[in-house]
């Protein structure tokens, strides 16, 4: 470049500007363009869907409940040595602060349900508390006259309880969703055994996506090397079939497997009638409901990408391999599937990614275990309103997602997706 | 190629969204099944007649979470729920529900006592009996521990996926007598206990959400027996499942209210529509319609000798049947609701 | 199957051939199931047939809690696909007319609506519009829903204009067009099979949604998908095969159009231009 410049005079155009210049100059305004174009869409997204989930994100350590509601008793328990009971300050303050807060009966319902989380029965003792204050006469020590009226404010644990509630962002549900708690020393401990079960959630959610994932690459392979190989009339024909399913509703197909499978349903009469089971199987509203279901509604997304990458492999290499000795095989294994394996890999990962987000089959094939880590966060959602927890488990299930969609991105790239 | 630029047109869309929510017609949000069927006949239609005013109606399953964003978000489009007890209390405590103006509904003497409270007026009275299917069980049960007795009645059992009344039922099944339920349930052993004990039928279980789905359970014969709402068993008698039987002893019985929700837009007609649905006529029409009891003292004489002897409010049901502990639930239930799911989970 | 096939490979090719046949079954029985029990006459989601009946028809299409379902159907789903074909469209044009830094990263954002898992998207949406007051409107929902078929979009337009011949635009150009003339005279019509398959992919993406309605939807706005969600969960009614046989029939005419755009597309990309 450097030569050019130096041994011949810059050219010029009509204005007397540098080409080069001009040409950076319109590059330029023509990537400004077309980011022009590509804004609107990301303006959208960002309000639709990007901004909600980095709200979920901060949601997800976010602890407004209690600091608001009790500061005085929060400023002053920060003087407290964590060992013994806190001093008369500290009960004088919460003494106040709960009078105070019976002025917005939903705030202190809010505290106290978050209290409870902590230690259950948390929430009675700080309502039962609010309805006793103000006291009738003012008490020469709000230590002891709290204490006189429920033992349990004599507890460290519920003032370690309120310590830890005293800011407000918290790791406590991100822990919980980890089976993890932080114990009254401040550490980090292992979580209740009635209470530790996400770790065993995710695992769940992890195998019963392996499963599916194999099972489909086992079925998914072979169809899709026959629809690869088969003459373009034949193959289109066989192609509407799998891509049918892929099209249809995926209600109608719960519906249909449940038609299939319940214990009185098709699969089950059939079996009975020719003589093979006595008694009904049990395959629906339990692990093989979920397996089959999703297998179902999963295996067109492992064709496909298998399929579009073997069009590509022309067949004379494994005629090459065969005729010149090569068993079939071993030909096969040797020379067709390592080019494959492209196709093999996005299946694969686009399926399991999809899986470990699923909520619909197992929610309506399933049994309570059988459930993936996004039944929880419905459930924490709607059913107990523990929006924390929601938001915590939702998190770590998009941490998972957005790893294995950045290895996908590594492996086979975001634009060369394909569809049908 | 700038004119292609869409952001004051999206802009323009989602600023309009508020709009749709301008202020309309009264709308009832109810359970759903046979139950928003008898509500429809008894209320419904007879409401819109009377009044000539349209009804927005539909269902949930007691989700207090979509109740909770609408009050906070200042934004409720529902006006009048059916709520079940802990809940009202809950809700009331933590200002979901209006507070109601009873001159508006009525005199609060003509109500059972549980039927009145600040945030709701019960409606019905209802009951979470054992239920069975004759035609596939050999025997008669006669109680819970009949139902956790799997050697002698084999088959599948139904139960509520939910910590409330299960836990009642485990107790009972283990001895605990029904007046001492809630004093043993009180303490940590006594739900350990009753976990403990729903370990023992646990792989018999399959589990029911909605309360249409017992009757279909028991006539399909997925399962023998069943926790179920006794208005349903009673409806699908009707239907023809003449071998849907019910146990009454150690059934667990609640009133089922209407509460208005905080910031409702529609405040007078919803103290309309639940002094409408108040009158003994009314009532009288729900309780032929499905099997659960009229709260208006003035409806129970009403009723003819047949109906009544089938809700839970006929003497005979009444005998060992178990009310719920209102006030154990609202401090206890988020807890134990979040242990129980994380028991069945596992 | 060559005549000079010895005995294990005629196995061989009989056994696979079952097999994929097998696979191809699983595929495709379900959804042939449900249809008869559409037309039954009993009033329970079983067979055998007791007898032949319209009356489930007849309960689709007249029961307002059904009716009121399609309608809503028929309102989100077009809303829906408008404005993620629209924007999405003039997104793949802006991507493909020139390179800028982090491109394949903007890709892959614009893309993970399709990834990201749907539960997330329908609890992060619904806590983020409930304090504004936004959810149970008809325009939120379909937003949401356009934002999941956007990668759709995406990916198809980005796939046929890569195809694309740029001279042609250059040509239109040079003759005196304005970008805009150019762009709906010469490039729209041009990758029009692939913008119309991104938006059907849109348009099945909104149908077929249920998660995202059960969060944002109220009861005014519950959708064909959502009400079925219900009816499978709690009463489960032959209706419910009457709606999913119509989904059916609907799913084959749109993936017949797909197809024959597919095979229009083709023709585009193989034909000499006269």
């Amino acid at each position: 470049m450097t030569d050019t410049t130096l041994s011949a005079p810059p050219l010029l155009t009509v204005d007397g500007t540098p080409l080069k210049t001009r040409l950076r100059h319109i590059e330029r305004l023509n990537q400004f363009k077309s980011l022009l174009l590509i804004l609107p869409l990301i303006a959208f997204l960002v309000l639709t869907f990007l901004a909600p989930i980095a709200a979920m994100l901060v949601r997800s350590v976010d602890n407004p409940e209690v600091a608001p509601v009790l500061p005085k008793t929060v400023a002053a328990i920060q003087q407290w040595n964590k060992k013994s009971l806190p001093g008369e300050e500290a009960y004088a303050a919460l003494a106040s602060d709960l009078t105070a807060a019976k002025e917005d009966p939903s705030q202190l319902a809010e505290a106290a349900k978050r209290l409870n989380m902590e230690i259950p029965g948390f929430r009675s003792l700080v309502q039962k508390t609010a309805r006793n204050l103000p006291m009738e006469t003012e008490p020469e020590s709000y230590k002891t006259a709290l204490v006189e009226l429920d033992e349990r404010w004599g507890d460290p644990a519920y003032w370690h309880a309120i310590e830890r509630n005293a800011s407000t962002s918290t790791p406590f549900y991100l822990l919980s969703s980890l089976d993890m708690s932080v114990n009254d020393e401040g550490e980090i401990a292992k979580a209740e055994p009635d209470k530790a079960i996400y770790l065993e959630v995710f695992a769940r959610t992890f195998w019963i996506s392996a499963v599916v994932t194999v099972v489909c690459l086992f079925l998914g392979f072979p169809l899709a090397y026959l629809l690869a190989t088969l003459p373009t009339r034949q193959s289109n024909l066989l192609m509407i079939l799998v891509l049918l399913p892929f099209w249809t509703s995926v209600l109608v197909r719960v519906a249909a497997w449940i038609v299939l499978l319940q214990s009185g349903g098709l699969i089950n009469g059939a079996l009975e009638t020719v003589g093979l089971i006595d008694e009904p199987l049990e395959l629906v509203f339990n692990r093989t409901g979920v397996y089959i279901s999703m297998v179902h509604i999963l295996l067109p997304y492992m064709i496909l990408p298998i399929y579009s990458v073997m069009k590509g492999i022309s067949p004379s290499y494994m005629r090459a391999a065969i005729s010149l000795g090569c068993h079939p095989i071993r030909s096969f294994w040797k020379v067709y599937f390592p080019q494959c394996i492209a196709g093999v890999a996005a299946g694969a990962l686009l399926v399991f990614i999809l899986c470990i987000g699923y909520y619909i089959t197992p929610a309506l094939l399933g049994g309570p275990k059988d459930q993936m880590v996004s039944y929880f966060v419905a459930f924490y959602t709607n059913t107990t309103i523990n929006w924390g927890m929601a938001t915590a488990l939702g998190a770590l299930l998009l941490l998972a997602t957005v790893v294995l969609y950045a290895i996908y991105n590594r492996l086979v790239g975001a634009n060369n997706l394909k569809l049908g | 190629m700038k004119r292609f630029d869409m952001k004051p047109l999206v802009a323009a869309l989602i600023c309009l969204s508020p709009l749709s929510a301008f202020a309309k017609d009264l709308t009832v949000i109810s359970f759903g099944g046979a139950n928003k069927d008898a509500q429809v006949k008894a209320f419904y239609e007879p409401y819109k007649k009377t009044t000539g005013n349209k009804l927005i109606t539909s269902e949930y399953n007691g989700e207090m979470a979509k109740i909770k964003a609408m009050v906070k978000a200042r934004n409720v489009d529902w006006d009048v729920v059916e709520v079940e007890t802990p809940e009202l209390i809950r809700g009331c405590e933590e200002g979901l529900f209006e507070k109601l103006d009873w001159s508006k509904i009525g005199n609060k003497k003509d109500f059972v006592p549980a039927a009145v409270s600040n945030c709701g007026v019960g409606f019905f009275v209802w009951s979470t009996a054992l239920a069975y299917n004759s035609a596939k069980l050999k025997g008669t049960p006669t109680g819970w521990k009949d139902f956790w007795d799997v050697k002698k009645f084999p088959g599948k059992r139904g139960l509520r996926k939910g910590a409330k009344y299960t836990l009642e039922f485990a107790l009972m099944a283990d001895g605990v007598k029904p007046g001492d339920v809630y004093k043993v349930l009180a303490t940590k052993a006594g739900v350990d206990r009753a976990f403990k004990k729903l370990d023992q039928l646990k792989p018999h279980i399959q589990w029911w959400e909605a309360g249409a789905q017992p009757p279909q359970f028991l006539a399909s014969g997925d399962v023998v027996m069943s926790s179920a709402y006794n208005g349903r068993i009673a409806n699908a008698q009707k239907d023809g499942n003449k071998s849907l039987k019910i146990v009454w002893t150690g059934n667990i019985y609640d009133v089922d209210s209407w509460a208005i929700v905080k910031g409702s837009k529609n405040k007078d007609a919803a103290h309309k529509f639940i002094a409408f649905t108040s009158k003994p006529e009314n009532q009288k029409v729900y309780s032929q319609n499905i099997a659960y009891g009229p709260t208006n003292t003035k409806a129970i004489g009403m009723l003819d000798a047949k109906v009544a002897s089938q809700l839970p409010t006929a003497p005979a049901n009444l005998k060992d049947a178990l009310a719920i502990n209102v006030q154990f639930w609202v401090d206890n239930g988020e807890e134990l609701e979040q242990r129980f799911n994380a028991w069945a989970a596992k | 199957m060559p005549v000079y096939a010895t005995l294990i490979e005629r196995i061989w090719f009989y056994a696979f051939r079952v097999l994929c046949g097998a696979v191809l079954l699983f595929l495709i029985l379900p959804i042939l199931v449900i249809i008869p029990l559409s037309f039954n006459e009993g009033s329970l989601l079983v067979y055998p047939l007791t007898g032949f009946s319209l009356q489930w028809y007849r309960e689709f299409f007249l029961a307002p809690e059904w009716t009121m379902a399609l309608k809503n159907s028929i309102i989100v789903a077009p809303g829906a696909t408008v404005i993620a074909m629209t924007l999405g469209t003039l997104a793949s044009i802006g991507l493909t007319r020139a390179d800028f830094p982090f491109k394949s990263t903007l890709m892959s954002i614009l893309i993970s609506p399709m990834v990201v898992p749907i539960v997330i998207v329908g609890v992060s949406s619904y806590l983020f519009f409930a304090p504004l007051g936004w959810t149970n409107s008809y325009l939120t929902l379909i937003a949401v829903h356009a934002a999941l078929g956007v990668p759709f979009v995406i990916i198809t337009v980005s796939a046929t204009l890569q195809g694309y011949n740029k001279n042609l635009s250059r040509a239109a150009a040079s003759l005196g067009a304005d970008p805009i003339t150019t762009f709906f005279k010469v490039t729209l019509p041009l990758i029009a099979s692939g913008v119309t398959s991104g938006g059907l992919f849109a348009f099945a993406t909104s149908f077929d949604e249920v998660v995202v309605t059960l969060f944002l939807a109220g009861p005014e706005q519950t959708t064909l998908p959502r009400q079925m969600f219900g009816g499978i969960r709690e009463n489960i009614s032959p209706a419910i095969a009457a709606a999913a046989t119509i989904l059916i029939v609907f799913s084959v005419v749109m993936l017949l159009t797909l197809e024959y755009l597919r095979g229009k597309a083709e023709k585009l990309r193989t034909s000499v231009p006269e």
